[in-house]
């Protein structure tokens, strides 16, 4: 539309400034916004166009997950002991977005340091889902996934360590995709489990997806566990025909947990027999370790959260409690900068790597996540790609779990395999709940296998229309 | 597995630099009781075969040129400091000797 001059960039940033206006006092997404930068670079945009520029994010509004750094801005992982922090360089995420011309529209809320599953953890503000504000956006990129679906920005950049933009994407009804592990360059990312996070975009469409992983993955020197290869144009790929000829996709039967809500079951199983009837082949598969997953998971992102959060200690940046000496000044500086599920998080992880429990815990996570890795490779054998559920329910009550970390970890049992494998999966609406709440469906693809995740996800959607319901305001 | 999943909460917390209040450690003694008794599952299999993964995508050294590059802007991390003096950052006495 931009290109054929049916709206200008200028319109699209008026219209999302002013869904904000209306309703962020509500929804609760964003921590800070740049209004008046984003509409000077929606005119410069504009100006840019009409003298014959193309990029293909020219002119679009994308917010922000408060643990990427953007020169100049704050970047505080929606926690107390980054307050007063200025990001002095830009995440090679972000220095990608700008290189295509987007639109840094906001900064918004996440769970502290991606460390919950419901934006409850954020030290600053609660985020409601736009479906139902009295229940929670999912996490940890609650924010992200709640501007989208609230129409509060085109797109949104997250993180996934454990399912924190599928699962999110699943409770809000928007796309959102974990690319491979070292798809997307974590330079700039504020590391939670440098093993697991991953970037990725929170979108209205699969292609918008498309577009924006082909704008931001690709190797980075200054990360090394970026992968050097050539990335597909994804978006290109993606065909009219919506036919799935000739693919053939896995059931996993793991992955149809006990206590799961039969609303979800049913939209998954409909959406599994939707691909038959566009050609695919459904094969079962199985995935025998998945129930493992949990364990493994919160030791080894523990573990590794424990070492990369030993950077918050007061001395060089953000909050700082004096002490008479420098373990003084640590201790009180993280008691007071810290919550709660990010101390729980670093205590569990300390005992896990601590001597003595190291064999017993953190190495053998280690070879069990071997044995997860390996159930996937050999399910790759046999299917172009995975369907599942992403979340055992839909979004649940602000409160209900908030008091049960156990409870809430276990929600996690259907998204965190993927980030243990590193290969890539997504969540893309495929319907709603009596209550009238979005139900995600989970695509998963083999590791740099994105391009079956999307021709499956770009068929779906594009033959059925759960991604064009709105919330009501 | 390891000695009935109970984790001395207190001692921990000083390895990982956070002063607790009683609560705290109380409240987290509890629910990390919980989920050790919850991870205790792992000992079920037999993993006497299997190698350890650190990395799903195992790389192994990458290395780059050792070539000078531009640093980050000495004032912009110096203004992130809590404390500082004469372009560097302070920090409390860690030696009564100076």
């Amino acid at each position: 539309m931009l290109a054929a001059g049916e709206c200008t960039s200028v319109d699209i940033v008026n219209d999302v400034l002013a869904a904000i206006d209306v309703r962020d006092g509500q929804i609760g997404a964003y921590l800070t916004l740049n209004r008046e930068e984003a509409l000077a670079a929606a005119k410069e945009a504009d100006a840019e166009r009409a003298n014959g520029k193309v990029a293909c994010l020219l002119g679009i509004p994308i917010a922000i997950k408060d643990l990427l750094n953007v020169k100049g801005q704050p970047c505080t992982c929606s926690s107390k002991i980054l307050e007063g922090y200025t990001a002095p360089y830009d995440a090679t995420a972000i220095a990608k977005l700008r290189e295509a011309g987007a639109i840094l529209l906001g900064r918004v809320n996440m769970d502290e340091f991606a460390m919950g599953s419901s934006t409850e953890s954020s030290a600053f503000k609660k985020t409601h889902n736009p479906w139902d504000t009295d229940r929670v956006p999912g996490g940890s990129s609650g924010g992200s996934a709640a501007c989208v679906a609230a129409d509060e920005a085109v797109a949104a950049l997250g993180s996934d360590t454990g399912g924190s933009i599928r699962q999110p994407a699943a409770f809000c009804g928007c796309v959102g995709l974990k690319p491979t592990y070292g798809m997307i360059s974590r330079y700039g990312l504020t590391a939670f489990a440098s093993s697991l996070d991953q970037i990725g975009p929170l979108t209205k469409t699969v292609k918008d997806s498309a577009i924006l992983l082909e704008a931001i993955a690709g190797h980075d020197a200054k990360d090394s566990t970026s992968i050097d290869r050539q990335v597909p144009a994804f978006s290109g790929l993606l065909d009219d025909t919506h036919r799935l000829d000739g693919m053939k996709i896995g059931l996993p039967k793991e992955y149809f947990v006990d206590g799961m809500d039969p609303e979800v079951e049913k939209a998954v199983r409909d959406a599994v027999e939707h691909c038959k009837s566009l050609g695919a082949q459904i094969v079962d598969v199985s995935l025998p370790h998945s129930k493992y997953a949990i364990a493994v998971y919160y030791i080894i992102a523990t573990a590794e959260a424990s070492a990369n959060l030993a950077r918050f200690d007061g001395i060089r940046y953000g909050m700082r409690l004096d002490g008479k000496n420098p373990i003084e000044l640590y201790g009180k500086t993280r008691a007071a900068g810290f919550g709660s599920e990010v101390k729980r998080r670093i205590i569990l992880g300390t005992y896990v790597l601590s001597s003595g429990y190291y064999d017993a815990y953190y190495l053998r996570a280690q070879k069990v996540r071997t044995l997860i890795r390996n159930d996937f490779i050999d399910a790759f054998k046999q299917c172009d790609a995975i369907l599942a559920p992403v979340t055992p329910t839909p979004a649940y009550k602000i409160g209900e779990k908030s008091d049960d970390p156990l409870k809430m970890y276990l929600d996690d049992i259907l998204t965190t395999p993927v980030n243990l494998a590193g290969i890539c999966g997504m969540s893309i609406p495929c319907g709603f709940s009596s209550a009238g709440l979005p139900i995600g469906l989970q695509i998963l693809g083999d590791s740099f296998n994105e391009v079956n995740i999307f021709k499956v996800g770009h068929a779906y959607e594009q033959t059925t229309d759960w991604h064009k319901q709105k919330p009501m305001f | 597995m390891s000695d009935a999943n109970h984790m001395d909460v207190s001692y921990v917390a000083n390895l990982a630099r956070i002063e607790l209040t009683d609560e705290e450690t109380m409240l987290f003694q509890g629910q990390l009781d919980q989920v050790l008794e919850y991870v205790e599952q792992l000992g079920e299999l037999d993993v006497s075969n299997v190698e350890p993964t650190a990395h799903a995508m195992p790389l192994v050294n990458v290395l780059r040129a050792d070539e000078p590059g531009v640093s980050l802007d000495h004032d912009a991390v110096i203004a992130n400091a809590p404390a500082d003096r004469d372009g560097q950052i302070l920090v409390p006495k860690i030696n009564e000797k100076f």
